[in-house]
């Protein structure tokens, strides 16, 4: 089993968020794990990515090759598309709809999703208005997560236990709604996937 | 034994702690930075009662490790590789003194300038000291090599460089603890001397480091690091150094490659591995991340009848960090079905934080200063730094941590006016104080621009040496009190603002003002945690 993941998105979204949960999921299924993250001044706004690989062998390099990622799982749709040259050519795409506006030329919205919708295989959903519907905005990179859930090899079950897990600290609330954003995102991959649950 | 994830800059720190080191001091700077943040936020540093100190730079760090190994004790110093070039007098001289305790330099450079103003290869710096050095190629090793490090460090009483680069140091995977080895015990070095580095000692130890590297050779050659894989396929040897090593055996999914291979991981060169894979094979490939260092070394300058492939050459690119795909395209793999970024993907730079209290800062500046025209702000390593990029475009130089002022001056006493200069509070007592001493003595007509937001910001909001002390350290200095001017940069201030940076601009001689707002990151830090703690209360 292999699992080679580019998160995407701009400075501050939370694409470290998704990497821990899953990053915690894999350790605790016994997988091998290697992820590289993006710290320093990228952070501050920029164009941030992780390259997460999860495998039940030992993995040697921190970088995916380009043309060999399983999945890009954005936060942002411009950011999505950064990253295609490291897609595989039978790899998902997984990204939120809604831009982060923080340049003057930022292209124009519909243009971006056409690009998107040009992928055979892809995942698009607005997770900011879903997460908005559970209660809290800030769980839209859970949902995201969420969308994304089906096309990784970990049970559903093992990526609630590292929600649990790292959000405990918080309290209950928190973990319920995130529990919740992981559940309404992967309802929403089921849902528009052109070939859903592929696994 | 216990099994942890941890990036390369944690399994280091932990390790540190792991094998009895009793203190680590360094400067913040990506990508060495969470070192000294993974032993600062650990249960068990405080246990142990491990010091770990935010120094004020890069040299009084290493001075400060320097002075632990000579009471006995182990100590780390960690720093980016520019660092280390704040450090170099230390450093090269560490080398001379040798050490008593264990002493560790780990630098972290930064291949591809991704929070950098260069990439230079810390290797070369380990060669010029003469020290041996240790380069890992993965987060178990790097954990590893900290234990070996301190060992060769207390055998052989020198210091011993551990070199990572950003990849590695940002990257997460498992790593196995070793068992805890306890602290050394308070212990004055043997030889009260070996510390004093006048003429006539200094040339009894530089002997002495000469005479070791024969050891230090052998160390090499026998060095578990350094490993030698047979290949059936003579047509080229492969030599992979550190991380690169990775790269190359990810290019083989059944990690069979079929050439021989020579894997360096720890340093001077090991020179039987090396004279195999030059006698067996019919040319030779150098895989390493920074400069062309050992490339360079098997190339020498005249005799050569194997040719060598590398970065010079052009098989690899010269500059910039290696990936899996330049790797295999060097070993002749082809990359079909590669994927294009769609034309209307456009950059998306760094910028400075919505509230940041520069931005204030610098629509102030940018006002006062438009009559003088363009081309006379002088500027430092920080956040602020992304002033230089649109819609505020207000400084002309980012050069080392300091040079703003130094550099202000100079300009100044060619007859520019005004010269500015803008630093950040951290990097003021970093290196800019001295800059400014200078200034004072020569009454230069300078204004400096020290942006106080209390924090060392780029770096993610570490304390800062300048907390509440930029004004004594100036008058102390010989600014004068009147032209010392603390300002709020706020947008409802801008028209006041202003009027202070115009009054000061226009005076002869060197005045100091002062913005005061705490960084917007850390303050939104600070209340989250108010709010937190209001919550437990409750």
């Amino acid at each position: 089993m292999k699992n080679d993941i580019i998160l995407a998105g701009v400075g501050g979204q939370g694409i470290l968020s998704i990497a821990a949960i899953i990053g915690h999921a894999a350790v605790q299924s016994g997988l091998y794990l290697k992820q590289a993250e993006v710290h320093g001044m990228s952070q501050r706004g920029g164009d941030v990515q992780s390259h997460l690989r999860l495998s039940s062998e030992e993995i040697a390099s921190d970088l995916i090759p380009q043309g060999k990622a399983d999945m890009v799982i954005s936060v942002e749709p411009m950011e999505s598309l950064r990253y295609l040259p490291f897609l595989s050519p039978d790899g998902w795409l997984i990204t939120n709809t809604e831009p982060f506006i923080n340049i003057p030329n930022y292209p124009d919205k519909e243009e971006v999703m056409k690009e998107i919708r040009k992928l055979p295989q892809h995942v698009a959903l607005d997770a900011g208005a879903i997460a908005e519907e559970i209660g809290t905005k800030k769980a839209a990179n859970v949902v995201i997560l969420g969308a994304a859930s089906p096309f990784i090899d970990i049970p559903l079950g093992k990526l609630e236990d590292a929600i649990r897990f790292l959000f405990g600290k918080k309290g209950d609330e928190l973990v319920d709604m995130n529990l919740k954003a992981l559940r309404a995102g992967r309802e929403v991959a089921g849902n528009d996937a052109e070939k859903p649950f592929p696994r | 034994m216990q099994k942890l994830l941890l990036l390369g800059d944690e399994a280091i720190a932990q390790a540190g702690m792991d094998a009895g080191m009793s203190g680590i001091f360094a400067y913040p700077g990506t990508p060495s930075t969470e070192i000294t943040e993974y032993v600062r936020s650990s249960p068990q540093a405080g246990k142990k009662g491990i010091v770990a100190s935010w120094a004020a730079n890069e040299k009084t760090a290493a001075e400060a490790a320097l002075g632990m190994s000579y009471a006995g004790k182990r100590a780390m110093t960690a720093m980016k590789h520019v660092g280390l070039n704040v450090a170099a007098d230390v450093f090269l001289n560490a080398a001379i003194t040798g050490a008593n305790g264990g002493l560790l330099f780990v630098v972290a450079d930064d291949p591809s300038m991704h929070s950098s103003q260069n990439e230079q290869d810390s290797r070369v710096y380990g060669k010029f000291a003469m020290i041996p050095m240790l380069e890992p190629s993965n987060q178990q090793e790097a954990y590893d090599m900290v234990h070996l490090g301190f060992d060769i460090s207390e055998q052989f009483g020198i210091p011993v460089m551990l070199r990572i680069t950003t990849r590695l140091a940002h990257s997460r995977a498992g790593v196995v603890r070793k068992e805890q080895r306890a602290q050394n015990e308070f212990q004055l070095p043997e030889d009260l001397r070996q510390f004093i580095l006048l003429p006539a000692i200094a040339r009894k130890r530089y002997q002495k480091l000469l005479d070791n590297q024969q050891a230090f050779q052998q160390l090499s050659e026998e060095s578990p690091y350094n490993t030698y894989m047979p290949g059936e396929d003579r047509s080229v040897g492969i030599l992979a150094c550190g991380l690169a090593y990775n790269y190359l055996m990810e290019n083989y999914p059944d990690r069979k490659v079929p050439y021989p291979v020579a894997k360096i991981s720890h340093y001077p060169l090991p020179h039987h591995h090396i004279e195999q894979l030059y006698n067996e094979c019919y040319r030779i490939l150098v895989l390493e991340e920074g400069y062309p260092v050992v490339e360079e070394m098997l190339k020498g300058f005249m005799n050569q009848d194997k040719e060598i492939n590398g970065r010079l050459d052009g098989t690899l690119p010269r500059t910039g960090e290696l990936n899996p795909n330049i790797v295999g395209k060097a070993l002749g793999f082809l990359h079909e079905n590669i994927g294009e970024v769609p034309g209307l993907v456009v950059k998306r730079p760094p910028s400075l934080c919505k509230g940041c209290p520069h931005i204030d800062s610098f629509l102030g500046l940018n006002e006062a200063i438009a009559e003088y025209g363009e081309g006379r702000v002088f500027s430092d390593i920080g956040c602020y730094t992304l002033s230089a990029l649109p819609p505020y475009e207000s400084i002309n130089s980012c050069v080392d941590m300091g040079a703003s002022i130094t550099m202000a001056k100079g300009a100044a006493d060619a007859g520019m006016r005004p010269a500015v200069a803008v630093i950040g509070d951290s990097t003021f007592t970093h290196s800019g104080m001295t800059g400014l001493l200078d200034a004072v003595n020569d009454k230069a007509n300078i204004t400096v621009v020290i942006l106080d937001n209390a924090t060392t910001g780029m770096t993610g909001g570490q304390p800062s040496a300048a907390f509440e002390k930029v004004e004594d350290i100036c008058r102390g200095i010989g600014v004068e009190q009147e032209h010392i001017r603390v300002i709020k940069p706020l947008r409802k201030q801008h028209e006041e603002n202003t009027r202070v940076f115009k009054e000061e601009l226009a005076y002869e001689g060197v005045s100091v003002i002062i913005p005061r707002r705490e960084c917007i990151q850390t303050l939104n830090k600070r209340m989250r945690q108010k709010f937190k703690d209001k919550a437990k209360k409750k």
